[in-house]
């Protein structure tokens, strides 16, 4: 446990790829590779699918972070759904960053359906960083 | 290169002179109907109108200050069916013009027989606070004031900090800029179309003019000014709701009416994500939701609404302000939506209504692009 916030376990939601992100979940599960239970995982189809409304709610509702996770950059299994991805990511976090909210607990990565020990090692960072920023204040807000 | 012609101020009118050169229009049948803003007969309002009829003209007043509603959402109410099936001039303001260019992008309204005439524009006053200015004053007085070097305080949120005062894309200009309005106007074609209409008009059109130029030295001055406001509002705004607790503080008041989005010209769902089944819940998801914080305030999702309204239409925003006029509580929105939307758009150096060609950036992508997304 990381030192300041005692007991604090975050709670991370998951958007991953199907044909990628959630098959390397899968791997590192088969594979055995140790990464902490904090994610919970939703598979999607694409992560061309997830609409920004879907990340902010996760974080209104309990969420301390939210990973998407896709194919790498032109590995898209319908060709150009994460390269949309990857501009609604960045929009997204850029009117986080604008509006003075965490961006930060807006994560992205990319990993293929043969990255097992990469898909632990991401969880494994984010959710020690966001072990070290804390609960998020936009969940615990009950009036927003 | 656009060409130009003048239009001689007579009599002092500047409304005059400009209804007679739309009645000419109409008149020499150079367009079968023109959409302008005609004063209301109870003369509380002056809204946007479809005139086929020239003898309602001499009620025009196009910089009459105040902007019922966005004009881009008349011309998608118009167009998107069908295309416009007669010869029709459209009389709007820049951020008008600019909402409805993204509106064409988006496949909810059609340029096909519109001459798209835009004004230089010195603002607007609240639908609100208009009657009292028109007590007092004619859109001649407005103009004459405008642009002296002092602020007025009354215009509308959205015009004390507009980007663009001047029209982007347009087939033809009433440029105001730098003009002696006392004597003339000049009207500036920078289209195929734009020339067709100083043509039809029989107005003289030349390459360069020295009006032109003096126009072009002043709205160089003009965009530079607005500049250094926005840089100053964006800094106070940052200051004023940046952060959790600030930025629920000013959406406090939200009723979530969603008066917002629907005075929003680039707003433009047929379905809005917010009026679906999604948000028709059973009584023990609310009371389950509840549960989780102890508290929860009803109706539900008000930062959830407004957050996701910036992803779906930032890069488009307009900065209108046609948010900030609907809101009943007086949510200062202009602010929120023009800070989050002038960012997402430096993002993709975008600029909304600039052009039919540059292309929506959430529709878009480029391979090499946004490297630090994906990383640690």
């Amino acid at each position: 446990m990381a030192e300041g916030n005692n007991g604090f376990e975050p709670k991370i939601i998951g958007f991953l790829c199907n044909w990628c992100t959630a098959s390397a979940a899968d791997l590192a599960g088969t594979t055995r590779a140790q990464y902490p239970p904090n994610l919970h995982p939703v598979r999607v189809m694409c992560s061309g699918t997830v609409d920004p409304v879907y990340i902010i709610k996760s974080l209104l509702s309990g969420a301390d972070a939210v990973m998407v996770g896709g194919c790498h950059p032109g590995d898209c299994h319908y060709v150009s759904g994460n390269y949309k991805a990857r501009r609604r990511m960045a929009m997204l976090q850029n009117i986080f960053e604008s509006l003075g909210l965490d961006a930060d607990r807006i994560h992205t990565r990319w990993i293929s359906a043969s990255e097992g020990p990469e898909f632990a090692a991401a969880v494994r960072e984010i959710t020690e960083e966001t072990r070290k920023q804390g609960p998020n204040p936009l969940s615990a807000d009950w009036a927003l | 290169m656009a060409k130009s012609a003048t239009l001689t101020v007579k009599d002092g009118q500047i409304r005059g002179s400009i209804n007679a050169l739309l009645k000419d229009l109409l008149d020499k049948q150079v367009v079968e109907a023109i959409l302008v803003p005609l004063v209301h007969p109870a003369g509380n309002n002056v809204v946007q109108s479809l005139v086929t009829n020239p003898e309602y003209l001499e009620q025009a007043d196009v910089f009459a200050p105040v902007m019922p509603v966005n004009a881009g959402r008349i011309i998608q109410a118009m167009t998107r069916l069908t295309p416009a099936n007669k010869k029709t001039a459209v009389v709007m303001r820049p951020c008008e013009l600019r909402a409805l260019v993204e509106l064409v992008k988006l496949r909810q309204a059609r340029l096909d027989n519109l001459y798209l005439i835009g004004i230089d524009c010195p603002g607007a006053y609240s639908v609100s606070d208009y009657p009292k200015f028109a007590a007092e004053k004619t859109s001649d007085d407005f103009v004459k004031a405008a642009w002296n070097g002092k602020e007025d305080p009354m215009l509308r949120a959205g015009c004390q900090v507009c980007e663009y005062p001047v029209p982007l894309m347009t087939d033809l200009t009433i440029g105001l800029v730098g003009q002696d309005l006392s004597k003339e106007l000049i009207l500036i074609a920078s289209t195929e179309k734009g020339e067709e209409l100083l043509e039809g008009l029989g107005l003289a059109a030349e390459d360069k003019s020295d009006a032109a130029t003096k126009r072009e030295t002043a709205v160089t001055k003009l965009l530079d000014k607005m500049k250094g406001i926005r840089e100053k509002f964006f800094e106070q705004t940052k200051e004023e709701i940046g952060g959790v607790d600030k930025l629920a503080a000013v959406l406090g008041p939200c009723i979530k009416c969603q008066n917002c989005r629907v005075a929003c010209p680039v707003c433009y769902c047929r379905e809005c994500f917010f009026v679906s089944p999604t948000f028709e819940l059973e009584a023990e998801k609310y009371l389950g939701a509840a549960e989780k914080k102890g508290a929860m305030r009803m109706p539900t999702d008000t930062l959830l609404f407004h957050l996701t309204r910036m992803t779906h239409m930032a890069a488009s925003c307009v900065g209108c302000g046609a948010c900030e006029e609907a809101c009943p509580n007086d949510i200062p929105l202009l602010k929120i939506f023009q800070l989050t939307g002038t960012n997402v758009q430096k993002l993709f150096d975008y600029i909304p209504g600039r052009s039919l060609e540059d292309e929506l950036p959430p529709t878009a992508f480029k391979e090499e692009e946004l490297e630090w997304i994906g990383e640690k």
